[in-house]
C-alpha cells in the first residue's frame, strides 16, 4: 500500500470510528423509529480534501448523461449553412483525414440539413431546437456549450473518456473522483448514485465500468439504483425476515464483532461493524426514497412521471430527492440517443422522454433554492455528423454540444461554435478534460492540485496534458 | 490494555513518513546515503518529470537520471559537483528563497522538505555515486544473516527478517495457536477452511513435523491450484466476455483449467511462462500448450459497428504490452504508449517493439474471435479410429464389379428417356400471355386472369409415346421465381387433357415430384396430388396438382395413356387451372416417352451427361465413358445402399464429435507479421513514426538475436537467469499471498517510483532460490509458509503495532479479510453445500433479476445454474466484464480488463448487504442450520457449540454463547408465532429441504447461522 492509499484508509477509519462513536454502541432494534425506519444518523463523512482548494459554488453534480450520442444539429447547434447544403456532397476538405464510424468506406458524403427548426427562447434569445420546448423554457438558466470535442468516436470508449478523462479501461469514473474527494454530505444514503432509462432509439448498452472507482477504494464506487426489482441489489431482507428479525441477526453479529476485537484490536472490525448499521439503516432509507408517494401531485405533473415506471422523468425526480438527502453525485443515463437512421423522427421521440423532464428539473432546484449549489449538466459522449447517413447521422467527435446550469454557472449564454456546417469545433474549443477542471473548480477543487498516486504515477481527473477551467461560464 | 487506535495511526503515518525510508536513521551504516534506496526514489518523484529520462518534457538540457547528466558542465556551473556540495547548484535551487529559483518550482505541487534536502546535499558530499536502480541489479543470492533465536527461526527466511527485525528494535510476535495456524494454512494454500476433524488432528499432533506435514498435505490438494489459479487469472485479465460495448461472450475455460492444472502439477514457472507466451511456437505443441499460448488472447476485444480495425490492432497491442509488462516485470510501460518513460529507463521505441512481438498473431480486430477445437487425446483418438474405417468403406463404392456391371445393365434397360416436345402453338383463353422459348419451354406474362386455361399444340413426340411429363419451371420473372404466378410461387393444374388429333388420349397413373399438403382441409384427396390433374374433375373443378411450400424450383407431373393413340400429327395439351386466385402456371415444358414399363414422377432422367451416354449404342461407348456411367450408377445402386448408409453414418459420427471438441482461443501465427510502427503521442492515425522490429527493451536486452525475434525468444529472455525482474516479481507475489503485502510495494511497479524492498537480501535469497531450485512454485510457497515469519502471531501488542501499523518489519503476520471467492468458498464449505470438482465450464450462481439489462446486442438473460453447478467454487463463477457478478464485485473482485496484481480491500455497506441477503448466503446459512439441527445435539448449548466449531474451528466463548442462544430462543419464539414466516425462512434457495425438520426451528436456526457466517472472524484469515 502506497502512502496515499494509506492516508485514505487513516481517514476512513477515522469517519467511521466517528460514526461507532455516534451510534455503534446503540442496539439496531433501538434504532427504529415509530415506522420502522431507522433514525438518520448525522452527517459525518469528509472527503480528502479538507479544506476545499477554494470557496465551492457547487456541493453537488446531477449528471444527466444522453447516451447514444444526441445531434448537436437537431438540439443545440443551428446550422443554416447546412441547410442550404442539404444534399449536396460534404466538402472533402473538411474530412478527408478525419475519423469516421459506420460512414467509413462510403464513396460521397453527403450533407445533411438540420431536421428541426430552431427557435430562441427566453430574454437571451438563445437557440434552441423546436424538438426541445421545455428545454427552450429554462434557456435563461443554462449555458450552451457548441464546441465541445472528444477523443473517442465508438460509444464505450467515448463514454470511458467522458467519465474517466482515460481511454484506457479501468480508470476512476468523475463520480468517483469526486466523492473521494468531497465525501457524502448524507451517511445512509450513496455518495455517487447512478440511474438509467431507455426510449427513443436502440437502447445503448451501458457498461458498470462507467461509475467503477478503478484504482481509488471501492467505497466510491457509484450504486447504481434499479428501476425493477431492489433498488439497490440485496437491499431486501430474505424471505420470512422482517425489519426486527434483521435488526436482530445484526446486533449479534455486531456484539460478536466487539467480543473479537476485544482480543485482537483491528481496526477494521471496528469498520465492519460501522458497516453493518450503514447497510441496516440503507435497508430502511432506500425505500423510503424510492417511494414518492409524499411528492403531491404538481410535482409529478411538473416532471411528467408516474410513480415508479422507471422513466427518465422518473428519475429526474429521484435525483432531486437524491440532491436533497445530500448524495454528491448523481448521474442519470438516458441510452435512447443513437440516431444512425431517422434522426428527424428519432430525435423528437428521444426529446419526449427527455426534454419536459430535464427542464422540471431545473425548475424544481430552483424552486427549492438548491439550484445555486448543484451544477446540472446535460450532454452525451459525442455528437453527431453534418453528413447523412442514410437518413440519419453517423458517431461525430469533432464537434457537439452541452448545457450546464446551476453551480455557479452563468445562465442564458452560450460558449463556443463549431465550423459553418457543424464539424469542427472552431472557437473556444472545449475538451473533455476542459469540462472536468471546470467541474472540479465549481467544486472547489484545484484540478491539478487532486491527484492520487498509482503505479508510480500522479493520476488526476483531468488527464496529463493542460486543461483549463472555463472562467467565463461561471457567474 | 485498551488503547486509542486513531491517535496510533496518525502517529504511525508520521512514523512512515520520517522514519523511513531514510539510512540516516537506522540500518547496517547509519552516516552512509544509500542512493538506491534514498536518493533515486526521491529524485525520481521530485526531478524526473522535468529532468528525467524523456527527452521532449526535458528542461534545462539537464537530466538527473544519470550521473554523466547530473555532474555535466552546464555553462560553467554544475548541477552537482561531487564532493562539493556547496558548489552543486542542485543544493543551491533547492534551498534558495526565491521562489523564481527554487526547485522543485512551487507551482509544480512538488516540495522537499528539510530531511530530504539534507540527504541529497549529503549524497553529493559522499560523492554523489549512481547506482542502478534495485530491480534492474543482477539477482545476487546473498548470505543470510547469523542471528540468535533458536525457537523463531525455521528457515532462512527467518535470519533476513529477524536481522532487520532487530536492527528496528522490535521482536518477533509469538507462534500463532495451532488452530489459527491451520485456518490461515488452509485459507492461503487452497482457499477453504479446515473440517473440523482436521483442526483437531492438528490440534493435538504432538510431532515435530506437524506444520511440515500439513503443508504437504495441503501443497498436493488439487485445491492448491484452484487458490492459486485465482491470483493468476487476475495478473493475466482472464474472463468470461469480451469486454467492450456489446460485451459478448467469449469464454475460455480449458485457460483456465490450464492454469489450475499447471500449478497443481507444480509445472516450473519458467515453462509455465513460455507456455503461455508461445506454446503454439514450442516445437511439437502439445494440445495443452496450444490452450496456454490463449494467453495471447485474453485481452479485451470489440464488435462494436463503426470500430476502426486500426485503431482497435493498435488498442489490442497496447493492451498486451502493459499486460506482458505488468505480469511479469511489474513495469509500468504502459505510459510509453505516448511517450518516453518519465521515471524509468524504457521509451516509445521500447513499448511498440515488444508489441511487435505480437503481431504475429492471428485475430479479427472488430469482430467474433476464432476458435480452434482443441479435442483432448481420447476425443481425438476415438475420431481417428473412425476415420480409419472411412477408405474402406470407400473403396467398396468405388469398385465396379461383375455384380455391379449386371446391376447396371438392368438399371439402363430401365432408364426413361425423355423427349422435349416443340410447341408450335400456345394460347390462353382467358388472356395470359404465353410465349414458346427456344428452350421448348412456355412462359406466362402480362395479363394475370384469375383462372385459366391454356391449349399448346406439339409435335415431335417419339414412336410409341405411352407416357408425358409436364415440368413445371422455376423463372427470374415470377414471383418467388414461380413456377406459378401467384404470389406465392405456386399454382393449381386443375385438369390435363390430351388429345390426338380430334380423340381424347385417356391417361392413368398421374405422379408427382412433390404433392401439396398444405391448406388440404377442404380437399377430397387430402392433398393438392397429381391424380386429381386426371379424373376429369370428378371430385370438383377446383382441386388439382399444386407444389407450396417447394416454389422456386422444378416440380414435374408424371401420367401414362391408357391406351394406344396416333402419334403421326400435333398432340394438343389443354391445361385446365381454374383454383382461382391467380393459380395459374408460369413456365413449363411437356415431355415424351415410349418407356415399356412403368413411368413415374421417381423415373426422372438422368443428368444431361449421364443421357448423352445412354443414347450411345453400348458398343461404341469409350472407357472413360463406361467409367463415368458406373461412377454415376454406383452413387445409388441398391447393391451398396448398405455400405452408402454405414458410410454416411460414419461420418456423421465424426462430425457430431468433431462439433462436440472443446475449444478456446489461442495463438496462431500468421505467414506475414503486421507492421508495427513507432505511434506518435499514441495516435493509431498517424503512419509517420518508424517502423520497429520485435525487441525487449532496450534498457534490459540481454542478447543479440538474428533474424525476426519470436514469442518463444520473448519468453526465453523473460525467463532468462539473467533477467532482473522476472524471480524478484514472482516471489514477491508469492510473498504477498503468504503475508498480505510485497517485500516490495507495490506489486505491479518494480520502477523507480514504486518502494525499494523492506528486505532487499530476503527478496534476492528468494528469487536466486526459485531460480536455482528450476522456478519450483511449491518449493518457495512451502519455505515461506513454514517459515518462523509465518506460523507468527496476527496479534500484537500496541506499541508494536503503532510503531509498524502496515507491518513492513514482520513482528507479527499479516491479517486481512477473505478475498471475494474464498468469501464465497467458506459459506458454501462450511454448509456443505460446495461442490468440490475441478475445471469446467463458467457456472451462473443466483443473481439478481435485471441486472444484465444494460446489455444490448443482444438483450440476454442471466438464468442460474441448478443442481451441484451452483455450487462451485467462486473461481468459477462467470465472468461478465461489464457487469460482474455483483457479489463478487462488492467484495473487491477485479473487472478483469486489465493486470490486477494486488486486490484493494475494502470494507464497504454493499459487502454487509451481500452477506445478509444474497440467496446465496441466506441458502447456505439454511442448510447450515439443518446440519446444525440434525447433527449438532438435543440441546441449543450443545448445537451452538457444534456450529462454531464447524463454522471457526473453535469454540464459543460464554459471552459469544450468551448473544447466541439469545437470539436462537427469541428467534424461535418469533417463528412458532408466524408459521408463514418460518416456512419461508426455512425453505431458502433450490437446494432440497429436510421435510424431518419443524420449519421453526430451521428458520430460527438459518437467524443463528446467518449471524455465524456474517461475523468478521468467519470471513478473515488471521
Amino acid at each position: 500500500m502506497n502512502t496515499e492509499q494509506f492516508l485514505t484508509r487513516l481517514n476512513r477509519r477515522s469517519f467511521l470510528n466517528n460514526v461507532s462513536l455516534g451510534v455503534g454502541s446503540l442496539a439496531l432494534t433501538s434504532m427504529l423509529g415509530p415506522h420502522g425506519l431507522a433514525k438518520p444518523a448525522k452527517r459525518l463523512s469528509f472527503g480528502v480534501i479538507n479544506p476545499l482548494h477554494f470557496a465551492p459554488r457547487a456541493k453537488r453534480v446531477i449528471h444527466l448523461c444522453m447516451a447514444g450520442g444526441p445531434s448537436h444539429l437537431e438540439t443545440l447547434d443551428y446550422k443554416p449553412k447546412l441547410a442550404e447544403m442539404d444534399g449536396k456532397p460534404m466538402p472533402r476538405s473538411i474530412t478527408d483525414g478525419q475519423p469516421i464510424a459506420q460512414l467509413q468506406g462510403k464513396k460521397e458524403l453527403k450533407c445533411l440539413g438540420p431536421q428541426h427548426e430552431f427557435k430562441e427562447f427566453g430574454q437571451s434569445g438563445q437557440s434552441i431546437s423546436s424538438a426541445l420546448p421545455h428545454i427552450g423554457g429554462i434557456a435563461d438558466e443554462i449555458c450552451i456549450i457548441r464546441s465541445m470535442i472528444t477523443q473517442q468516436i465508438n460509444h464505450d470508449p467515448a463514454h470511458t473518456f467522458m467519465n474517466t478523462g482515460a481511454l484506457v479501461a479501468g480508470r476512476p469514473s468523475m463520480g468517483s473522483w469526486i466523492t473521494y474527494g468531497l465525501g457524502s454530505e448524507g451517511s445512509d444514503l450513496p455518495g455517487f448514485v447512478v440511474l438509467t432509462s431507455v426510449g427513443g432509439a436502440q437502447d445503448q448498452p451501458i457498461a458498470s465500468r462507467q461509475w467503477h472507482s478503478g484504482f481509488l477504494p471501492s467505497r466510491y464506487q457509484g450504486v447504481h439504483f434499479h428501476s425493477t426489482g431492489d433498488p439497490v441489489l440485496y437491499i431486501s431482507n430474505p424471505k420470512g425476515v422482517d425489519a426486527k428479525g434483521q435488526g436482530a441477526v445484526i446486533d449479534a453479529v455486531n456484539s460478536i464483532n466487539r467480543l473479537r476485537n476485544k482480543t485482537v484490536a483491528d481496526p477494521e472490525i471496528d469498520t465492519r461493524i460501522s458497516q453493518y448499521e450503514m447497510a441496516f439503516r440503507m435497508q430502511a432509507s432506500v425505500p423510503e426514497l424510492i417511494d414518492t408517494s409524499s411528492e403531491p401531485q404538481h410535482v409529478f405533473d411538473l416532471y411528467g412521471a408516474k410513480p415508479g415506471d422507471g422513466s427518465f422523468a422518473s428519475n429526474c425526480l429521484l435525483a432531486r430527492r437524491l440532491a436533497e438527502r445530500g448524495t454528491r453525485f448523481i448521474q442519470l443515463y438516458h441510452r435512447g440517443w443513437d440516431h444512425h437512421g431517422g434522426v428527424k423522427n428519432g430525435v423528437l421521440t428521444t426529446a419526449k422522454h427527455v426534454d419536459k423532464a430535464s427542464a422540471a428539473l431545473i425548475r424544481d432546484l430552483k424552486d427549492r433554492g438548491m439550484l445555486d449549489d448543484t451544477l446540472v449538466i446535460w450532454g452525451g459522449e459525442f455528437g453527431r455528423t453534418p453528413m447523412a447517413q442514410g437518413s440519419g447521422r453517423d458517431h461525430h467527435m469533432k464537434g457537439f454540444s452541452f448545457w450546464l446550469a446551476g453551480g455557479g454557472i452563468r445562465g442564458g449564454i452560450s460558449h463556443g461554435n463549431t465550423d459553418d456546417l457543424g464539424y469542427h469545433s472552431v472557437e473556444d474549443v472545449v475538451t473533455v478534460h476542459d469540462f472536468h477542471a471546470t467541474m472540479l473548480h465549481l467544486l472547489g477543487v484545484d484540478h491539478e492540485k487532486f491527484t492520487f498516486k498509482f503505479q508510480g504515477l500522479d493520476f488526476r481527473l483531468s488527464g496529463v496534458e493542460e486543461a483549463h477551467v472555463l472562467s467565463n461560464l461561471i457567474a | 490494555m485498551p488503547f486509542d487506535r486513531q491517535t496510533c495511526l496518525v502517529f504511525a503515518a508520521a512514523l512512515v513518513f520520517s522514519a523511513w525510508p531514510s539510512g540516516l536513521v537506522a540500518g547496517e551504516n547509519p552516516a552512509k546515503v544509500d542512493f538506491a534506496r534514498d536518493i533515486r526514489p526521491l529524485l525520481s518523484d521530485k526531478c524526473f518529470a522535468c529532468h528525467g529520462p524523456d527527452a521532449k518534457q526535458r528542461k534545462a538540457d539537464l537530466r538527473l537520471d544519470t550521473r554523466e547528466g547530473a555532474v555535466a558542465d552546464l555553462d560553467g556551473y554544475s548541477a552537482v559537483v561531487p564532493g562539493k556540495p556547496s558548489e552543486s547548484e542542485l543544493v543551491a535551487r533547492i534551498t534558495a528563497d526565491d521562489e523564481d529559483d527554487r526547485m522543485p518550482p512551487p507551482d509544480s505541487g512538488k516540495h522537499l522538505d528539510d530531511r530530504q534536502k539534507e540527504l541529497l546535499r549529503q549524497w553529493i558530499a559522499q560523492g554523489a555515486e549512481y547506482d542502478l536502480h534495485w530491480a534492474y541489479k543482477p539477482v545476487t543470492r546473498p548470505e543470510p544473516p547469523s542471528v540468535n533465536n533458536g525457537s523463531f527461526v525455521r528457515n532462512d527466511i527467518d535470519r533476513f527478517v529477524l536481522a532487520t527485525l532487530r536492527s528496528k528494535g522490535h521482536e518477533p510476535a509469538g507462534e500463532g495457536d495451532r488452530r489459527t495456524l491451520i485456518r490461515r494454512l488452509s485459507f492461503d494454500l487452497t482457499g477453504l477452511p479446515p473440517t473440523w476433524e482436521q483442526v483437531q488432528a492438528f490440534a493435538t499432533d504432538r510431532s515435530p513435523r506437524a506444520v511440515e506435514k500439513l503443508v504437504d498435505r495441503l501443497l498436493a490438494s488439487p485445491h492448491y491450484g484452484e487458490r492459486m489459479a485465482v491470483f493468476w487469472l487476475d495478473l493475466v485479465r482472464y474472463a468470461d466476455t469480451m469486454g467492450y460495448h456489446s460485451d459478448n461472450v467469449q469464454t475460455k475455460p480449458l485457460y483456465r483449467e490450464y492454469v489450475i492444472n499447471a500449478f497443481n502439477d507444480n509445472l516450473a514457472f519458467d515453462q509455465f511462462t513460455r507456455e503461455q507466451l508461445a506454446g503454439d511456437l514450442m516445437p511439437g505443441a502439445t494440445r495443452r500448450q496450444r490452450i496456454a499460448s490463449g494467453y495471447n488472447r485474453l485481452n479485451m476485444t470489440t464488435r462494436e459497428g463503426g470500430s476502426q480495425p486500426k485503431e482497435y490492432i493498435a488498442i489490442y497491442l497496447g493492451d498486451r504490452v502493459r499486460n506482458v509488462s505488468g505480469v511479469w516485470m511489474a513495469t509500468t510501460l504502459g505510459c510509453t504508449e505516448c511517450h518516453d518513460h518519465k521515471f524509468d529507463p524504457f521509451t516509445s521505441r521500447d513499448f511498440y517493439s515488444l508489441g511487435a512481438y505480437f503481431a504475429d498473431l492471428e485475430e479479427t480486430p472488430v469482430g467474433p474471435q476464432k476458435y480452434k477445437p482443441l479435442p483432448t487425446a481420447a476425443q481425438q483418438a476415438e475420431v481417428d479410429e473412425l476415420k480409419k474405417q472411412l477408405p474402406t468403406l470407400e473403396a467398396v463404392l468405388n469398385t465396379q464389379t461383375p455384380a455391379l456391371d449386371a446391376a447396371l445393365a438392368k438399371w439402363e434397360a430401365a432408364q426413361v428417356m425423355w423427349t422435349v416436345l416443340e410447341p408450335s402453338a400456345a394460347a390462353a383463353a382467358n388472356g395470359t400471355g404465353l410465349a414458346i422459348r427456344d428452350d421448348r419451354s412456355i412462359l406466362a406474362s402480362g395479363e394475370l386472369p384469375d383462372v385459366d386455361t391454356y391449349t399448346v399444340t406439339l409435335k415431335g413426340a417419339p414412336a410409341g409415346t405411352r407416357a408425358f411429363r409436364i415440368e413445371a419451371l422455376p423463372d427470374d420473372s415470377l414471383p418467388k421465381k414461380g413456377p406459378g404466378r401467384a404470389g406465392n410461387g405456386n399454382f393449381v393444374i386443375t385438369e390435363v387433357i390430351v388429345k390426338a388429333g380430334d380423340q381424347i388420349v385417356p391417361l392413368q397413373n398421374a405422379t408427382a415430384s412433390f404433392e401439396q399438403t398444405l391448406a388440404n382441409q377442404n380437399n377430397p384427396y387430402k392433398k393438392w396430388s397429381a391424380a386429381s390433374a386426371i379424373d376429369g374433375d370428378a371430385k370438383g373443378a377446383s382441386f388439382g396438382w399444386a407444389v407450396l411450400p417447394k416454389v422456386g424450383a422444378a416440380q414435374r407431373l408424371v401420367f401414362e395413356a391408357a391406351g394406344e393413340f396416333n402419334v403421326e400429327g400435333e398432340l394438343t395439351f389443354i391445361l385446365k387451372q381454374t383454383h382461382g386466385t391467380q393459380h395459374t402456371l408460369g413456365r413449363f415444358k411437356i415431355f415424351a416417352t415410349a418407356h415399356a414399363g412403368t413411368v413415374s414422377a421417381d423415373s426422372a432422367a438422368p443428368p444431361k451427361k449421364i443421357g448423352d451416354i445412354l443414347a450411345i449404342p453400348l458398343a461404341k461407348r469409350s472407357d472413360g465413358q463406361k467409367k463415368t456411367l458406373a461412377t454415376h450408377h454406383r452413387a445409388f445402386a441398391p447393391e451398396l445402399a448398405a455400405t452408402r448408409k454405414e458410410l454416411a453414418g460414419l461420418k456423421e459420427r465424426v462430425k457430431r464429435l468433431e462439433k462436440a471438441f472443446p475449444t478456446s482461443l489461442i495463438s496462431v501465427r500468421l505467414a506475414k507479421p503486421r507492421t508495427v510502427r513507432i505511434l506518435p503521442r499514441g495516435n493509431w492515425q498517424d503512419d509517420s513514426g518508424p517502423e520497429v522490429q520485435p525487441t525487449v527493451p532496450a534498457r534490459l536486452n540481454l542478447a543479440n538475436l538474428e533474424g525476426r525475434a519470436s514469442r518463444s525468444d520473448l519468453a526465453d529472455w523473460v525467463v532468462s537467469k539473467e533477467n532482473p525482474l522476472t524471480a524478484r516479481v514472482m516471489v514477491n507475489r508469492l510473498w504477498a499471498l503468504c503475508f498480505g503485502r510485497g517485500l516490495a510495494t507495490p506489486l505491479d511497479d518494480f520502477g523507480a517510483q514504486g518502494t525499494p524492498p523492506t528486505h532487499p537480501g530476503l527478496l534476492d535469497w528468494l528469487a536466486a532460490d526459485f531460480m536455482d531450485h528450476g522456478w519450483d512454485i511449491k518449493r518457495t510457497m512451502k519455505l515461506l509458509v513454514t517459515s518462523g515469519a509465518y506460523r507468527q502471531s496476527s496479534t500484537t501488542d500496541a506499541e508494536t503495532m503503532a510503531a509498524d501499523p502496515l507491518n513492513m518489519w514482520l513482528a507479527r503476520q499479516g491479517r486481512w479479510r477473505l478475498d471475494a471467492e474464498m468469501v464465497r468458498d467458506n459459506a458454501l464449505a462450511v454448509s456443505g453445500l460446495l461442490a468440490k470438482s475441478i475445471g469446467g465450464a463458467s457456472v451462473k450462481p443466483y443473481q439478481p433479476a435485471g441486472y444484465w439489462k444494460h446489455l444490448n446486442f443482444p438483450k440476454r438473460k442471466w438464468s442460474h445454474d441448478s443442481g451441484t453447478s451452483q455450487y462451485r467454487r467462486g473461481l468459477y463463477t462467470f465472468w461478465c466484464r461489464t457487469f460482474l457478478h455483483p457479489s463478487m464485485l462488492a467484495f473487491d473482485a477485479p473487472t478483469r480488463e486489465g493486470c490486477t496484481a494486488e486486490r484493494t480491500r475494502s470494507n464497504i455497506p454493499q459487502q454487509a448487504l451481500v452477506l445478509l441477503n444474497d440467496p446465496t448466503y441466506v441458502e447456505a446459512a439454511r442448510v447450515f442450520a439443518e446440519l446444525i439441527l440434525r447433527n449438532g445435539g438435543d440441546t441449543d448449548a450443545k448445537r451452538l457449540a457444534w456450529a462454531f466449531e464447524r463454522a471457526l474451528s473453535r469454540g464459543a466463548s460464554a459471552a459469544e454463547r450468551d448473544i447466541l442462544l439469545r437470539l436462537a430462543r427469541e428467534r424461535t419464539e418469533h417463528f412458532a408465532a408466524n408459521a408463514g414466516a418460518a416456512k419461508a425462512a426455512a425453505t431458502a434457495g433450490e437446494w432440497p429441504v429436510t421435510t424431518a425438520l419443524k420449519p421453526e426451528h430451521v428458520a430460527a436456526w438459518t437467524a443463528v447461522s446467518r449471524a455465524i457466517l456474517n461475523l468478521y472472524e468467519t470471513t478473515s484469515r488471521f
